[in-house]
């Protein structure tokens, strides 16, 4: 399809605005030298040219979205409904506080049922996604080791199947990451952590549920033993909800966490966010929290309530659920996968063959190893029947690693055909391997060339002045 | 596959080869290059650094994920192959030209092994 810059004619744009007839007071400095780049189109074009590109995507309401650990369940239209009220988008983070009190609410509400479903004392908004809640609940473990003197706590625990944002957030926290292995289970390894843990232990990082979709049965031992050297526990909120309204992270020994709004709640992803990534904790240390305005509060980490209208979502989710949806919700997300997973695992091998969570990992080694086709050329296989792949090469402690979350809300029958077409193309790997690498055929655009564009990335439009 | 004679090799899939007792160069094995695939980017260390035996110096990164690249010898970062910043292919078409730095002032080396021992070790691990 052709860009947006190549459908422009000058002259042609949609003017809805007077000429500008205030003087130009600027300095010199101040002002651009070259002419702005903006593409010049008649509404009907940018509209067509919008339509187009969505009909290159696909989302969650296009067919089954089973990417591991990302949570693309589907979002309600209550909740775009709701916020799209205008007594949650007319207003202004400047006005006066007691012209929002209803806003004020939908934040209080929200910060106390996830407390409520977590297990935490506190709660902060303000961050804006995942990563940037634990860079922030990281930061509540630097200030509370700062403020006790303990300045020789430097180090983060981080398992070696954890999200690779955990070892992320935390060296750009300033910690230092102490990776320990996994034991054959896919679960900490008790001896590894007892060996890592001591005096410059600053805290560990973990989700629970972890990478490979199993709870680590250890949970209780393993914060006991990071409290006890002295460290603080951080639970990632990635993978809450296949516990959600069952089991709660306080409860489990977590001192700090962060929860995807955008995943477990039911608000929009990536393109379509923003995204929300709420920091909680416990009451000893609330004070440093983001946005409450408290002495010792670690500053704001992003303006104002956070990205409030996703806020406004996922309290409609919570609401329109329910005290009985939540744990509702969890339980299918659970059985979804574990029914996904027996219906598959007769020829995709399971990483670990147990009783999964809300996702399971196959490991696709020893396809790679008699046919050559790869869990890559496996998921490609899947755009050609409308389904967008599992995660794939992730955890990093499983080879050719496909990572299948369904969530809860897809049907029986959306399982079922996508088991189906799973084991066609599981099938025709094995027949016809060749072909596989040449995958998908019916997609608008074929296999990208995904190492000369992160060798030689162009990532903005060539203007020819 | 291919492993040089004159070369000596770690489990962790580096080569390094011995210009004295003192200095050598390190990088990355043809096994390490299949297994990770497409290089796309080299993160290398600065001349003067220091090298620990069994510690991270570099890392790679592939489509699929980012790999520590350990030193097998404790030293001094001498000289730094810029080259592999901007051409990280050199890595995928000639792993044993493709050096990541010269380590002079060596002091401490991790036990290596020769290049049958390495051909053996990476069979068995198949």
């Amino acid at each position: 399809m052709k860009l947006v810059f190549e459908r422009s004619r000058a002259g042609r744009g949609t003017q809805y605005l007077p000429e500008n007839d205030v003087p130009r007071r600027l300095p010199k400095a101040q002002l651009r030298e070259k002419k702005l780049h903006l593409a010049s189109l008649p509404e009907t074009e940018v509209d067509r040219h919008y339509t187009e590109l969505a009909k290159q995507t696909h989302g969650v309401n296009d067919g089954f979205y089973p990417l591991g650990s990302c949570t693309m369940k589907y979002n309600p239209q209550i909740n775009e409904e709701m916020a799209a009220l205008p007594g949650f988008t007319k207003i202004h983070p400047l006005q006066d506080a007691d012209t929002v009190e209803g806003c004020r609410e939908v934040c209080d509400t929200l910060e106390k049922y996830l407390c409520e479903i977590t297990g935490m004392d506190a709660v902060s908004l303000q961050p804006a996604a995942g990563a940037h809640g634990e860079f922030t609940g990281l930061l509540l473990i630097k200030a509370y080791h700062r403020e006790r003197g303990d300045v020789k706590r430097t180090k983060i625990i981080v398992p070696d199947s954890a999200h690779g944002t955990n070892p992320a957030s935390a060296a750009m926290a300033g910690f230092d990451v102490v990776s320990i292995a996994s034991d054959d289970q896919g679960c900490v390894d008790l001896e590894s952590l007892k060996a890592a843990v001591g005096e410059d232990t600053a805290g560990l990082m973990l989700t629970n549920p972890n990478t490979v979709g199993l709870f680590d049965p250890n949970i209780l031992e393993i914060t006991r033993i990071v409290h006890e050297a002295g460290g603080l526990c951080y639970y990632d909120g990635a993978n809450l909800n296949a516990v959600m309204g069952i089991a709660r992270p306080g409860d489990m020994g977590f001192d700090v966490i962060h929860v995807n709004l955008h995943k477990t709640f039911s608000t929009p992803h990536g393109g379509g966010g923003p995204g929300s990534g709420p920091s909680g904790c416990k009451a000893f240390l609330a004070k440093y929290l983001p946005g409450k305005g408290a002495e010792g509060s670690i500053g704001d980490v992003r303006s104002f309530g956070g990205n409030f209208l996703v806020a406004v979502k996922a309290l409609a989710y919570i609401l329109s659920i329910g005290r009985e949806g939540i744990p509702a919700a969890a339980e299918n997300a659970v059985l979804n996968a574990n029914y996904m997973k027996e219906k598959l695992k007769d020829i995709y091998p399971l990483a670990y063959d147990r009783t999964c969570m809300h996702e399971f990992v196959i490991c696709l080694e020893e396809l790679k190893h008699q046919t050559d086709v790869s869990a890559l050329d496996i998921a490609k296989a899947m755009l050609d029947h409308g389904i967008h792949p599992p995660t794939m090469y992730f955890p990093l402690i499983v080879h050719e690693a496909l990572m299948v979350e369904p969530t809860e809300t897809e049907t029986k029958e959306t399982l079922d055909e996508a088991v189906r077409i799973f084991r066609d193309i599981y099938d025709e790997a094995v027949k016809n391997p060749e072909a596989m690498h040449e995958k998908p055929l019916h997609t608008p655009v074929r296999r990208p060339d995904e190492v000369l564009a992160a060798r030689s990335p162009v990532i903005r439009y060539a203007f020819e002045d | 596959m291919n492993f040089p004679k004159e070369l000596k090799y770690t489990k962790t899939h580096e080569w390094i080869r011995f210009e004295d007792d003192n200095t050598a160069y390190i990088g990355i094995t043809d096994y390490a290059q299949d297994q990770l695939g497409d290089l796309v980017f080299a993160n290398l260390p600065e001349e003067g650094d220091e090298l620990t035996a069994g510690e991270a110096f570099a890392d790679v990164e592939s489509v699929k994920a980012v790999s520590d690249v350990l030193s097998p010898v404790s030293g001094t970062v001498s000289e730094v192959n810029e080259e592999l910043a901007d051409e990280p292919q050199k890595m995928n078409e000639a792993p044993y030209d493709a050096w990541f730095v010269k380590a002079a002032e060596i002091t401490e080396t991790e036990d290596l092994m020769t290049a049958e021992e390495y051909e053996a070790f990476i069979a068995e691990g198949r």
